[in-house]
């Protein structure tokens, strides 16, 4: 008998575990077949291993059914009243956290588009940052001990890195603590140590400079110096027949961006070099968005000072270099005195990691330059002939100097700021990230000559690095989809396809 | 495996097994940008040097990569440390759940709020 037992109960503890999810009809078959075999009725239940152990995925189906007897709802969908948590939080903890848990397909953060404003670091630049952030601490100036030795040198090589990517020397490369600091440093140094003599008093610059030179030009006009701010044509470059006639033999210096920020024009650096050089004038440019991105040389292009930055380059932010020439010399008024650092224009303790972050930076833009801009070109290609296949739209700058890596595109008829706010899902402005917080239209934009409503309607695209082809065709569906839907909403394109012509409206005044 | 012991015949076996190893470990950056470069970059790399002729060349190159493997291995730890959202271009397209039941469409349409 205590044979036949086990054999039976193993039997029906097999069709237990497939009769699923209850194991009634099983129990009863066992216990009938169990009273078949002895004769007996035994009052104690059996003891089974699934008995002692709890199914959980079987307990919540249980419930969910008899949910469902009781209440003709199924659980998932039905609410409980008083907490409005579903019904089937409330049964069953874990029923409510599986569902919770139910994995969405896509995730929810911006696409990244706005590589003029700044580029994420390079994780190769992480990598050469780390040692410098955790075991080498050493002061560079500190001439005395191992730490300021092997610290000093892992600077000094990432000056290096930095001047063989413009063509320069070593010893020309001032490190800063950006673009900014670099252009008022080259601008305000010197036209105050050239303006001591009391003889030169005259700076030229253009209307579609950075922010950080027009303001250190207002700041020169307020100590007595005279500033031209060159007009552009159209295209966004400057013309040099209007360039010459504005130097006089007082001028100091010229200042002129190599690579627009908002519309991506490249003036023609070389011409300007050349004049500047003939007539004696010192040139300055502002290369931030230039280095890196295009060749750059500073003794072709005859630049005698240059901006840089280090987080346009796949580099770390808060860290810049400066291009002082020393042949000839050019020489500056510090603005930050000191200990006498860095040929004693820019005083106070270097910071390697940034440093040396910003010249891994360097190094890595001038191994991958060229396979770099093949890649940004194609992509740039396929998203401006994307967005000008739509109808109504125009591209800002010129199309041939043109550094592909940065799309200015006017919709018309859709107001920039509330496109912006319908791609909430791609990361882009409208202009500098300096002005995108107002709703000015954007200066350069207006400088090209640019209405209102154009300049209203304009959306910077920056491609870098980084930039997948998945995200370009996501891009230009979604501006597809919701520049057609916003233009659909507005009365103003509606007049348009009837063929009226916004100009000869007469707006009524209230 | 170090590259002095490497002989002349082993060396394809020796390229192949690091153009896996990059493949694989530039896989596991968090970052959808940085994963998508890692393995675009190391393609074409390889790709530009496929008819490589002179053998210390390939070595030179073969170093470098050995390099690259070794940043990609410390720095995909310290990308997973700092897990972000997935981007919108992430996944599937559609949108859709992937769990067994698949009736939840993306209930948050992106862009519109």
């Amino acid at each position: 008998m205590s044979y036949i037992a086990p054999t039976v109960a193993r039997q029906a503890l097999r069709i237990a575990s497939r009769r699923y999810p209850s194991s009634t009809f099983s129990r009863f078959s066992s216990r009938a077949l169990a009273g078949q075999a002895h004769g007996r009725r035994s009052y104690v239940s059996e003891t089974k291993p699934s008995k002692a152990t709890v199914n959980v995925d079987t307990t919540i189906k249980a419930e969910r059914k008899a949910f469902l007897d009781q209440t003709g709802e199924s659980a998932h969908n039905a609410t409980m009243p008083t907490t409005g948590l579903g019904a089937d939080a409330m049964m069953s903890p874990t029923a409510g956290i599986l569902k919770q848990a139910s994995v969405m397909d896509q995730g929810s953060r911006p696409i990244y588009l706005d590589m003029q404003a700044t580029t994420p670091m390079d994780p190769r630049v992480v990598d050469a940052m780390m040692p410098f952030m955790t075991g080498l601490y050493g002061n560079p100036h500190s001439r005395t001990h191992a730490y300021g030795w092997e610290t000093d040198k892992g600077v000094e090589d990432a000056r290096e890195h930095i001047a063989n990517l413009i063509g320069a020397d070593p010893k020309e490369i001032i490190f800063t603590s950006g673009a900014t600091e670099s252009n008022n440093m080259s601008i305000k140094g010197a036209a105050r140590f050239f303006g001591r003599g009391g003889k030169k008093k005259h700076l030229i610059t253009c209307q579609t400079e950075h922010k950080c030179v027009l303001d250190s030009c207002r700041h020169l006009q307020d100590e007595g110096f005279d500033i031209t701010y060159l007009p552009v044509q159209s295209n966004g470059l400057v013309d040099m027949a209007q360039l010459e006639a504005a130097m006089r033999p007082d001028t100091i210096l010229v200042s002129i961006m190599t690579v627009n920020n908002e519309i991506g024009v490249v003036q023609p650096v070389e011409e300007i070099g050349k004049l500047c050089r003939s007539k004696k004038i010192f040139f300055h440019t502002d290369a931030a968005q230039a280095v890196g991105k295009i060749p750059v040389d500073v003794n072709k292009w005859n630049v005698d000072l240059m901006s840089i930055s280090g987080h346009k380059i796949y580099g770390p932010k808060g860290i810049g270099a400066c291009y002082v020439r020393r042949r000839p010399r050019v020489r500056l008024d510090p603005i930050i005195s000191g200990g006498g650092q860095e040929r004693g224009l820019r005083s106070g303790t270097l910071a390697p990691p940034l440093i040396i972050g910003m010249g891994e930076a360097a190094r890595i833009c001038k191994e991958e330059m060229e396979y770099d801009s093949k890649r940004i070109t194609a992509l740039s290609n396929r998203l401006r002939d994307g967005l000008l296949s739509m109808e109504h739209t125009s591209l800002n700058g010129d199309r041939e100097r043109h550094y592909p890596g940065c799309v200015n595109v006017s919709f018309a008829y859709v107001e920039g700021e509330s496109l912006l706010m319908a791609l909430k899902d791609i990361a882009l402005s409208s202009g500098s990230a300096c002005t995108s917080a107002s709703l000015e239209p954007s200066y350069v934009l207006r400088a090209l000559g640019s209405s209102d409503e154009s300049a209203h309607s304009s959306i910077r695209f920056g491609i870098g690095r980084f930039t997948t082809d998945e995200e370009i065709d996501y891009v230009l569906k979604a501006v597809q989809e919701r520049v057609s839907f916003l233009r659909e909403l507005s009365p103003l394109w509606e007049l348009v396809q009837e063929g009226v012509d916004l100009n000869t409206i007469e707006w009524s005044q209230h | 495996m170090s590259l002095a012991q490497a002989t002349k015949g082993d060396m394809p076996y020796q390229v192949r097994s690091l153009y896996r190893s990059l493949l694989r470990q530039g896989g596991q950056f968090a970052a959808y940008n940085f994963r998508e470069y890692a393995k675009r970059r190391t393609r074409d790399a390889f790709r530009e040097h496929k008819s490589e002729p002179e053998e210390r060349r390939v070595q030179e190159l073969v170093q470098k990569g050995l390099k690259e493997l070794q940043i990609l291995k410390r720095q995909t730890v310290i990308s997973q440390f700092y897990q972000l959202d997935r981007l919108v271009v992430e996944g599937g397209k559609q949108g859709k759940q992937t769990g067994d039941r698949g009736d939840i469409v993306r209930q948050k349409d992106q862009g519109w709020d």
